[in-house]
C-alpha cells in the first residue's frame, strides 16, 4: 500500500513547485508544462509496461490496456467506466481519482482541480502516442473526487 | 567459438535508425543495406496482425529472411520500435530461443535507456550502458 504514497506526494510537490515558481498570469503555461512532463513520463512508462504484453489487436484493445493495466500500475485501481462513440471519442471515468482524494469533496476547491489533472492527461496522451494513437486528452470534474478523461483521437 | 550477432540495429517508429552497431568489417555498409531491406519484411509481418486469428501476437517476429551468409531476425515492440539482429548463417549454436532471449535483453536495455530523463525520445541512442548490452550480444562467449 505504501509505495504509491511517495508518488502522490511527488506529484503534489511537482504541482506546487511549478505554480510557485511562476506568476499568477502564467497559469496556462503551468498547465502546459505539467502536461508535457506527463507526456514524457507516459512515453517511458508505456514502453516498460508493454514489454511483456502480446501485440495489441486494435485501438479498443489499447484503450482497455490503459484502463486496466496502465491505470492499475500507476494509480493502483482500474478505470470504473469506459465509453466510446466508436468514432474516435473515448471517455474514461474514474469515480475516485487518486490525485483528487486529498481535496475536499465539496465545491470549495473546484477551480484547483485542473492543475492536478494536467499531468495525468499528459500521461495518457504520451502513452497513446507511443502506441501510435495521436489524440487530445482533456479532463472534467463535476463532483470531487470523480473525474472523466475524454480522449479525442486525431485522424489524418 | 563463433561470434554471436554481427549486427544489431534499433529502428524508430518512423523507420529511421536510432542505433546501429556492427562488428568491425570492411563492408559495414552492407549491413546497413541488410537492415534497411529487412524493414519491408517487418512491415509485412506486423500489418497482418489482427486479420486472422492464428497470427503471431508475440513481439518476437522470428527469422525475417536468410541470405547466403547471414540470417536476419526481427522484433517489434508494442510502440513499433524495431530491433534487427543479423547473425552469420554458419553459426549453428544460436537457436530460436537464444535469439528470443537476446531480443528480450535488448528490449530491457532499451526500456532502461528510454527511462533516462535526459534522453529525448527519437534521438540517436548514445547511452554507454545500452551500448555495453549490445556489445555483450556481439561478443563471443
Amino acid at each position: 500500500m505504501a509505495d504509491e504514497v511517495p508518488f502522490e506526494f511527488l506529484h503534489m510537490e511537482l504541482v506546487a513547485h511549478i505554480h510557485n515558481t511562476s506568476t499568477k498570469e502564467e497559469n496556462d503555461t503551468c498547465i502546459a508544462k505539467l502536461e508535457s512532463l506527463g507526456y514524457r513520463v507516459g512515453l517511458s512508462l508505456i514502453e516498460r509496461f508493454t514489454k511483456d504484453c502480446s501485440r495489441f489487436k486494435d485501438e479498443l484493445d489499447m484503450m482497455k490496456f490503459i484502463c486496466k493495466d496502465f491505470w492499475n500500475l500507476v494509480y493502483k485501481k482500474q478505470i470504473d467506466n469506459l465509453r466510446t462513440n466508436h468514432q474516435g471519442v473515448y471517455v474514461l471515468q474514474d469515480n475516485k481519482f487518486r490525485f483528487l482524494t486529498q481535496l475536499s469533496n465539496g465545491k470549495q476547491y473546484m477551480e484547483a482541480a485542473p492543475k492536478y489533472l494536467a499531468f495525468p492527461c499528459g500521461l495518457i496522451r504520451g502513452a497513446l502516442c507511443s502506441l501510435g494513437i495521436n489524440c487530445i486528452v482533456t479532463a472534467e470534474v463535476s463532483a470531487m473526487p470523480a473525474c472523466k478523461f475524454q480522449i479525442q483521437i486525431q485522424r489524418l | 567459438m563463433s561470434n554471436m550477432a554481427v549486427c544489431v540495429a534499433v529502428i524508430a517508429k518512423e523507420n529511421y535508425p536510432l542505433f546501429i552497431k556492427t562488428t568491425p568489417t570492411d563492408n559495414e555498409l552492407q549491413f546497413y543495406y541488410t537492415v534497411h531491406t529487412s524493414l519491408d519484411v517487418v512491415e509485412e509481418k506486423i500489418s497482418s496482425v489482427g486479420k486472422n486469428a492464428n497470427d503471431l501476437r508475440e513481439l518476437y517476429l522470428g527469422l525475417l529472411y536468410p541470405t547466403e551468409d547471414y540470417k536476419v531476425y526481427g522484433y517489434v515492440t508494442n510502440t513499433k520500435v524495431k530491433f534487427v539482429v543479423v547473425v552469420e548463417s554458419s553459426n549453428t549454436s544460436l537457436r530460436d530461443n537464444e535469439i528470443r532471449t537476446m531480443f528480450k535483453r535488448l528490449h530491457g536495455a532499451y526500456v532502461d535507456m528510454l527511462s533516462n530523463p535526459f534522453y529525448n525520445p527519437g534521438e540517436n541512442i548514445v547511452s554507454r550502458k545500452f551500448e555495453n548490452v549490445v556489445m555483450g550480444m556481439m561478443k563471443q562467449d
